[in-house]
């Protein structure tokens, strides 16, 4: 990639609104999110509270309502803040390691 | 002779009331604002002033000092125009957000009563809070009494916001001897500085959803020194800018300024280097000497960054001997200005003999006998050889 000359930048280091979707932030995770969607009450606190929009819902799920359908596990950073808020206790969170074999046992 | 501006009037004011009288006359539209001696009294009227209803600014009252430039630069990026004041451990507490400020391009006016930074615990006048953000990218005015603190203020809106510039400018004023004493200044009429200082035209706002924008995002070894160069041509664009200012301000006033103002400096062989209060001293002392015959003359550095290089060399080259005169010690080095003017003439063939003195820390007295016995010393130091033992002295302190 070609380095632009800084009369070709924005001042200010400004860039493109929601710059951050182009940044795979998702490998920095040590412990990822677990959702058991048939414990999940679709209350939306996990959607609301987390802190970098990875919590992926569904508008019109079951009965019309907004449903709560997996994790973007892309720009999700691991943090547990929405194992922590939610009130049924369905978000595990497992080690990064363990998640992985898990997935190539499937 | 002077020339009045068509309209204005004389009010007793304290240099801080000052400061807030020019905002008022600004109407910035966000204040962010935290009290701190001997700054509190600006943030103070200011709030009577909205809260009477002679202004409708939004006053932000804030739990620190961190977080009054955090709002300020929040308020500007949203397109804003902000302004706010501080002095010394405020100012310190503050350090981080100042350095962000300039960074982002964001054109925040702020006025700074200059007071001791701690330790021990001062609250009188020096200017080591000043310097301390000496390399931070915010222009910075100094200001001689409460008349200038009002005028730099005005002027520091248009130097601020100009499309060339887009940087942060700090008004100076120093702590209690400016601050607190309560002179007579002339406030121009209200409409005359509206139209002045016009309204802001930001580049861009955060709150625009048409055009999303990320600001403050992470910059690497890529991109980082690219966007340093960008701000270091800001203020060097930014001193064409401020002399235009000035010129545009002795239109409305009839008051001249240049960005080193030279007191009977023409043919002067002794000359002192100072800013703010002490000048008004000095001024008298020259006078009173010039009155015996002797060439001596004042350099005032009325804008410290960008530092008038070339005025504070041209002013200087021709004398024999100059005093720079300064309320800050730069600990294992000279003051910042000493530093700056031997830099400034190191290049010019003829050049005078040069002595920092370090004077008034902590509000430590200024009068006309020291300016004399300054210009006494100068005559001396015409004819003696400087070392690194005798170029730094300190004017006052019992030995």
């Amino acid at each position: 990639m070609t380095l632009k000359k800084y009369t070709e930048i924005s001042e200010g280091a400004r860039g493109d609104g929601a710059s951050s979707l182009q940044f795979n932030t998702g490998n920095w995770r040590a412990i990822r999110p677990d959702i058991n969607t048939k414990k999940c009450i679709n209350c939306m606190l996990c959607y609301l509270y987390c802190p970098d929009d990875a919590i992926l819902i569904k508008k019109e799920g079951k009965d019309g309502k907004p449903e709560i359908v997996g994790i973007d596990l892309e720009h999700c950073k691991g943090c547990s803040i929405c194992s922590n808020v939610c009130p049924v206790k369905c978000i595990t969170m497992d080690k990064e390691e363990d998640a992985l074999k898990k997935g190539l046992k499937e | 002779m002077k020339q009045m501006p068509a309209k204005s009037e004389i009010k007793a004011l304290t240099g801080a009331e000052a400061a807030a009288e020019a905002m008022r006359q600004i109407q910035p539209d966000v204040v962010p604002e935290y009290p701190i001696t001997p700054q509190t009294q600006i943030v103070e009227v200011y709030s009577q002033f909205v809260a009477d209803g002679i202004v409708d600014s939004e006053i932000v009252r804030c739990e620190s000092e961190h977080s009054v430039m955090s709002v300020a630069m929040g308020a500007s990026v949203a397109g804003a125009r902000v302004m706010t004041a501080t002095s010394s451990q405020g100012l310190a507490f503050m350090f981080e957000p100042v350095f962000i400020a300039p960074s982002l391009r964001l054109p925040i006016v702020m006025n700074i009563v200059n007071r001791a930074l701690s330790g021990p615990i001062n609250i009188h006048c020096d200017h080591s809070d000043g310097m301390a953000i000496r390399d931070s990218g915010w222009i910075q005015l100094y200001s001689e009494n409460a008349q200038e603190a009002y005028e730099h203020t005005i002027m520091a809106v248009r130097i601020a916001e100009h499309p060339d510039v887009q940087l942060p400018v700090a008004i100076n004023q120093d702590g209690f001897i400016t601050s607190h004493a309560l002179v007579n200044v002339e406030i121009i009429d209200d409409k005359i500085v509206k139209d002045f200082v016009g309204v802001r035209k930001p580049a861009f706002s955060l709150l625009d959803a048409e055009k999303p924008l990320s600001v403050g995002m992470l910059d690497f070894y890529d991109y980082f020194f690219e966007h340093k160069k960008q701000t270091f041509d800001a203020m060097e664009r930014s001193r064409r800018i401020i002399r235009e200012v000035f010129d545009a301000f002795a239109k409305i006033t009839g008051k001249k300024y240049d960005m080193a103002e030279k007191y009977r400096c023409d043919d002067a062989e002794h000359i002192i280097v100072a800013m703010s209060s002490a000048c008004g001293i000095i001024k008298d002392v020259v006078d009173e000497l010039r009155g015996q015959g002797k060439k001596v003359g004042l350099l005032r550095i009325r804008v410290f960054r960008p530092f008038p290089e070339v005025e504070v060399a041209q002013a200087l080259r021709k004398a024999k001997a100059v005093i720079i005169l300064e309320r800050a010690s730069g600990f294992g080095s000279y003051s910042p200005i000493y530093n700056e003017t031997t830099a400034a003439l190191y290049h010019y063939p003829q050049k005078p003999k040069m002595v920092n003195y370090v004077f008034g820390l902590g509000g430590r007295n200024f009068g006309k006998s020291d300016a004399r016995k300054l210009f006494e010393e100068l005559e001396k130091i015409e004819g003696e050889f400087l070392d690194e033992k005798n170029k730094l002295r300190y004017l006052g302190v019992r030995e």
